[in-house]
């Protein structure tokens, strides 16, 4: 997928040395901005690629360039449109911090 | 094109400098007094004497917007506002000065509805002082032309990188005509070079400008101050500069007019200040010591310069054209505060005056100075006073 290369942020040690107005792209402070709870998972048995999700996905995390459907853990919000537009109910919404946890 | 005197309005002489500074972008939207301004820049760029890009936007806060989405892939910027318009762009001005973009704006001083009012004073442009711009107040046209081509060396230094808001009185000085001095255009051109930044957006090095972030910002805006008392002392170098390639000086931050030696000193903002020091001149040829303060920019504030003020007088009266309802008036309070750092402590009276264009009187400036120089003496009075009222009150 094209994604910016994510550079993990460190904070500037004094404040002299803060940006002035514009920072550069690709700095990822944290992933998902900590917002997800429950995240998308696919289950790639059910999924018959009709990339409805693909095209839904407000973050545009899910890459199709794959033999199946991959969903980018660092920028899913977690907010569920996938797995509500998915009619064939292949995604699942699982509560983040178990087993399955991809983030 | 070579130097040349005209005799031109205040709006004009803004036009004129915007012409000369060359800014990529303007996006303005006309509101009465600072029309003219906006009219004359379009007929500009229309005649092919300004290269620019000129954005008729529906509203003031789409104006300001144009102006931040300009500046974010590194163009110089103008814009024009006042009044009702200044309120209506206030949710954008800190959009702004947190992205650090040096727009320079001008606003023609006009009172705030309602009773709603065409007449100036400076109740529109001192209630966005907390906005992170800077606000500087011109005494005639010639100064608002000059402010406007020191306003973006000022705003564009890499030290400072914050938007500025130069204040003219609304038709006091944007509409009446007087003698200002054009320099060559070279001249201008050396003295503010082409607007180069790394604070823009970049294909090649993608940057985000307005960005998000709760864990840093109250970083962001200590940054942001540090900078901002920085510019104190560009504001001085840059008017060092403009003096020496055109012969006229400004005093940096504030000018101090026949202060040495006196006892009871005014602080002034815009076109009042001329008044002020007509009256100092007959007022000292009968003897009485008294000086004047022109405060030329208010944020930056010019802290030091006040202490060292505060530590010369035994009486400061702060003439301000707008009232904070409730308390004061605003440039008082910002007195105040820098005085009470000093090691004497001069009387101190708030002169409120000129609200929605009321005329403030050199028989009015009198009264205020042989007052003054009574507290000056010990005598106490009141502490915030109503210049030139119609009707009697018990405030």
């Amino acid at each position: 997928m094209d994604r910016p290369k994510i550079v993990r942020y460190e904070k500037p040690g004094k404040v002299e040395n803060y940006p002035c107005g514009a920072i550069r792209v690709g700095t990822l402070v944290q992933d998902n901005a900590g917002w997800r709870i429950l995240k998308p998972v696919i289950d790639h048995g059910k999924c018959v690629m009709c990339l409805r999700c693909f095209l839904l996905c407000p973050d545009g995390v899910i890459d199709k360039s794959g033999k199946i459907l991959e969903i980018d853990y660092r920028f899913c919000k977690g907010c569920g449109i996938c797995a509500r537009e998915c009619k064939v109910e292949a995604i699942e919404m699982v509560r983040e911090g178990g087993d399955e946890d991809a983030g | 094109m070579p130097g040349k005197k005209i005799f031109i309005s205040g709006d004009e002489a803004v036009a004129e400098a915007v012409r000369m500074a060359r800014p990529h972008v303007i996006s303005a939207y006309p509101i009465t007094p600072q029309t003219v301004t906006v009219e004359r820049i379009s007929d500009f760029v229309e005649d092919g004497s300004l290269k620019s890009e000129y954005l008729h936007v529906e509203s003031e806060h789409s104006a300001m917007s144009a102006a931040i989405g300009a500046a974010a892939v590194g163009a110089r910027t103008f814009t024009a506002t006042s009044s009702q318009g200044l309120l209506y762009m206030a949710e954008t001005l800190p959009y702004a000065s947190g992205a650090r973009f040096p727009i320079v704006m001008m606003n023609a001083n006009r009172t705030v509805a309602t009773p709603w009012a065409l007449l100036s004073d400076h109740r529109d442009s001192l209630s966005q002082l907390d906005s992170g711009w800077m606000q500087v107040y011109c005494e005639d046209a010639q100064e608002a032309f000059d402010m406007i081509l020191q306003a973006y060396r000022i705003a564009e230094d890499p030290r400072v990188m914050s938007p500025v808001m130069v204040n003219l009185d609304g038709f006091i000085l944007t509409h009446t005509y007087e003698m200002v001095d054009l320099p060559d255009q070279e001249e201008v051109d050396a003295f503010l070079p082409p607007y180069r930044t790394e604070n823009r957006m970049d294909l090649e090095e993608p940057r985000t400008v307005c960005y998000a972030s709760l864990d840093e910002y109250m970083e962001f805006h200590m940054k942001q101050e540090f900078d901002m008392r920085k510019a104190r002392a560009v504001i001085a170098e840059v008017d060092r500069d403009f003096g020496i390639r055109f012969g006229r000086q400004y005093g940096g931050l504030l000018e101090k007019y026949r202060c040495e030696d006196a006892d009871a000193v005014i602080f002034t903002l815009g076109s009042v200040t001329g008044t002020v020091r007509s009256v100092i001149d007959s007022m000292r040829g009968n003897g009485y010591r008294v000086g004047l303060v022109k405060m030329r920019f208010v944020r930056p504030f010019p802290e030091d310069e006040v202490v060292d003020i505060a530590e010369k007088v035994k009486a400061i009266g702060v003439l301000d054209r707008d009232l904070s309802i409730g308390y004061e008036g605003i440039v008082f309070s910002n007195v105040s505060s820098s005085v009470l750092r000093a090691c004497s402590a001069p009387a101190m009276v708030n002169y409120i005056g000129g609200l929605g264009g009321r005329n403030i009187s050199k028989d009015n400036i009198q009264e205020m100075f042989l007052e003054l120089l009574r507290a000056a003496d010990g005598e106490k009075g009141k502490r915030v006073r109503f210049v030139n009222v119609g009707s009697e009150y018990d405030g």
